[in-house]
């Protein structure tokens, strides 16, 4: 009884602490899906209306990206390449020493090739007659992608899309390893110095359950807010 | 990048090599541990009685939840803290890490599955039982056999997954793939080519896995069930 | 005249959801005969099929096969009685990750016990008398739909049912392919093989059938041979609603089908 409520107060008192780092996650995974979305986006039009060449190169991308565990990507990215920029003195006004930045490129750098491939599934399941249309109309193919497909496809994709949020909360947290000060840092961090790992990683567990299951329902929202009718949208897995 | 095949030659493939081998040695079980409880979760809540496939539902979403690590946290760090009268359960960190991924696998696993259940079309049930086979049989020459081909890409991803995030076996200590570059990598402070080797290796992995998968599939495939995948 | 009977139905009863879809339903079907069920859908003609292989169990009210009551209660009773009672479904139901061949075998194997090499020969004469022998390393998502219908026919055949119950058979075919289906059904019906069978086939049936029973709200509101039920001046239901179905179809008469080999 004793050992229970020592372990509820250093809970307790170590709560404050430990929701401070949700800035940081939700920064990570803000910046994690920019940096997926806008780099996904692109990789989707090439795999899909580029030629050959490009195709192959977004497929190596891919394949890079999906094939390497993000933990080894933060480890090559912080304590390798960004170390070693880092001490480029023309480079040295950019803040590559950043864990936090080197979180959220890799985090990012995998996303988009995950996001590259819920775009181009949903680019291929619009009908083909969509592009003739708009090219009959005389729209370039630039103009027709832009304005008729992607409007279409990224509708499309928002089911698949939010499941990225969950999978990016999750990766998250792997960002204690290069020293971000987000959520399971602190837990870390206090855990060690409380002794009290257990009801510190069921508080752990408990925040990023709420934060995936909150996250989810948000998503639903928006969902429901860009639908616009003739667009069914199968739920997420 | 002075000396970095002959530094890579005599010093990160020799380490890896032994990093791999313990890497192998927990994703093999894991997996097998994943698929099974995937396949017997994923039965539970299709077919089982309601109480129990609502506990398996509430498994698959805790588990599907929370991040791997915070899991792996959980069952090296924190579950030693919990006492059963004199007994507490002290896991090493193979052990921690093979039931870890393995619950956690599991739970994906059997999203596939119970998705492959559920796509079965009522017809089919409705044949067998005309034809007189009794629910054992339906379920082992009819369900299963259909179920498993619909839900065989997922399972396959799932491994693959497994395969990527047994390198978080490091993080409570497992010399793995990655725990040995990143010792390596320490002692030596050429982080860039270590990790770049360690990449190269799980690519291989990842690599290999996904072409042995697509044989099984191949070998499985039939008219009518093509799997769909890019 | 005095064939034995093979199928008797009695009194059946069948609520679903608090509706009566079959309400005091009786039938009896002696050996080599036909009875065709007619009617509006959801005249309860489907779930009348359903509960005489107990694929939906009555409420109240008997079947018995060969003179044996059947106890729905017994799970082993009931499989015995599904291997005696052939059943060919609307939608066909081919088990889709079989072969052709294996369609037709597993029950031969599982059920009955066959060894492979008899249950091989059995399944591929059978799938030789529905035209299909060429066909037995197919799988269902290779066939034509009528094809398909045909699978399910030798599927149901291979175990030497006592009565064979065919829910609409043709109604999920292009027409083009209807046809294939009802010559196997004419051929069965002239080798002795008992039936009953749902169908909007009118005119085709009209030169099999036995007798007609025309269903509606889940009871059987007429009953009586094609020639006396599709007399142009019968005024009888079976007739009205042929006429309607004709019409929709836009192929002409409803009238009896000149009779086989004429």
């Amino acid at each position: 009884m004793e050992g229970f409520l020592k372990a509820a107060q250093a809970s307790w008192d170590a709560l404050p602490y430990i929701l401070g780092g949700l800035w940081w996650t939700a920064g990570l995974i803000i910046g994690a899906m920019l940096v997926g979305f806008l780099l996904g986006v692109p990789l989707a039009v090439a795999h899909v209306y580029g030629r050959p060449l490009s195709r192959k190169l977004v497929a190596g991308y891919v394949w890079l990206f999906r094939g390497v565990p993000i933990l080894v990507q933060l480890y090559l990215f912080y304590f390798g390449i960004m170390a070693y920029l880092s001490e480029i003195p023309a480079l040295s006004f950019l803040p590559l020493s950043s864990g936090f930045v080197s979180a959220v490129i890799v985090l990012g750098l995998t996303s988009a090739a995950y996001q590259s491939q819920i775009f181009r599934g949903a680019m291929n399941s619009l009908p083909a007659g969509q592009l003739k249309a708009a090219r009959a109309l005389g729209m370039s193919d630039a103009v027709a992608i832009r304005t008729i497909v992607l409007p279409q496809a990224l509708r499309l994709a928002i089911p698949a899309w939010s499941n990225e949020y969950s999978i990016l909360l999750k990766d998250s947290a792997l960002a204690f390893t290069i020293g971000v000060l987000e959520v399971m840092a602190r837990t870390r961090a206090v855990a060690a110095t409380t002794h009290q790992p257990l009801p510190l990683s069921l508080l752990a567990g408990g925040l990023f359950f709420f934060l995936t299951w909150a996250g989810i329902k948000a998503l639903k929202r928006l969902e429901a807010t860009v639908r616009i009718p003739g667009y069914a949208h199968q739920g997420s897995l | 990048m002075d000396g970095f095949f002959s530094f890579a030659l005599d010093r990160i493939i020799p380490a890896l090599d032994a990093g791999l081998w313990t890497s192998i040695l927990l994703i093999v079980p894991a997996a097998l541990l994943g698929v099974f409880i995937g396949v017997s979760v994923g039965a539970v809540r299709v077919y089982g009685p309601r109480p129990l496939a609502r506990f398996c539902d509430g498994y698959v979403s805790l588990f599907r939840g929370t991040p791997l690590v915070v899991q792996l946290y959980f069952w090296y760090f924190a579950l030693p803290n919990i006492q059963i009268g004199d007994v507490a359960l002290v896991l090493s960190p193979m052990w921690a890490s093979i039931v870890g991924f393995g619950l956690c696998s599991g739970a994906y696993q059997s999203e596939y599955i119970r998705g492959g259940l559920l796509s079965i079309k009522r017809g089919q049930l409705r044949a067998a039982q005309a034809l007189g086979l009794t629910p054992l049989q339906t379920i082992s020459s009819i369900v299963m056999p259909q179920a498993f081909r619909r839900a065989l890409p997922g399972c396959g991803n799932e491994i693959i997954y497994l395969v990527k995030y047994s390198s978080l076996a490091s993080i409570i200590t497992v010399n793995d793939l990655t725990g040995m570059g990143r010792s390596l990598a320490k002692s030596s402070f050429r982080n860039t080519e270590v990790f770049v080797v360690v990449g190269l290796y799980y690519l291989a992995l990842v690599t290999v896995a996904a072409f042995v998968l697509r044989i099984v599939e191949k070998k499985l495939e039939i008219p009518g069930f093509e799997s769909k995948r890019d | 005249m005095d064939d034995p009977v093979i199928l008797r139905v009695e009194n059946v009863v069948k609520t679903i959801g608090g509706q009566r879809i079959l309400d005091d339903v009786s039938l009896s079907v002696k050996k080599g005969r036909l009875k065709v069920l007619i009617g509006p859908s959801g005249a309860g003609k489907s779930t009348l099929l359903a509960c005489i292989n107990f694929l939906s169990p009555p409420d109240s009210g008997t079947i018995s096969l060969d003179g044996v009551p059947v106890n729905g209660k017994s799970k082993k009773e009931l499989l015995a009685l599904r291997q005696q009672v052939g059943m060919i479904f609307q939608d066909f139901n081919l088990f889709d990750h079989l072969s052709t061949l294996d369609n037709v075998r597993v029950a031969l194997v599982k059920v009955k016990g066959l060894d492979k090499r008899a249950a091989t020969n059995r399944a591929m004469e059978e799938l030789a008398r529905v035209g299909l022998a060429d066909k037995a390393a197919l799988y269902p998502a290779q066939l034509s739909g009528g094809q398909k219908q045909r699978v399910s026919v030798a599927r149901a055949l291979a175990m030497d049912p006592k009565v064979l119950l065919l829910d609409e058979p043709t109604s999920a075919l292009d027409p083009e392919l209807i046809g294939e289906v009802l010559t196997v059904i004419r051929d069965l019906a002239d080798e002795g093989m008992t039936m009953v069978m749902a169908t909007h086939q009118i005119s085709f049936s009209a030169s099999l059938a036995d007798e007609f029973l025309f269903m509606e709200k889940g009871r059987i509101v007429e009953r009586g041979t094609p020639t006396t039920l599709l007399a142009r001046d019968s005024g009888s239901r079976t007739q009205s609603f042929c006429a309607k179905l004709s019409e929709l179809a836009g192929d002409g008469h409803c009238e009896l089908a000149p009779p086989s080999g004429a």
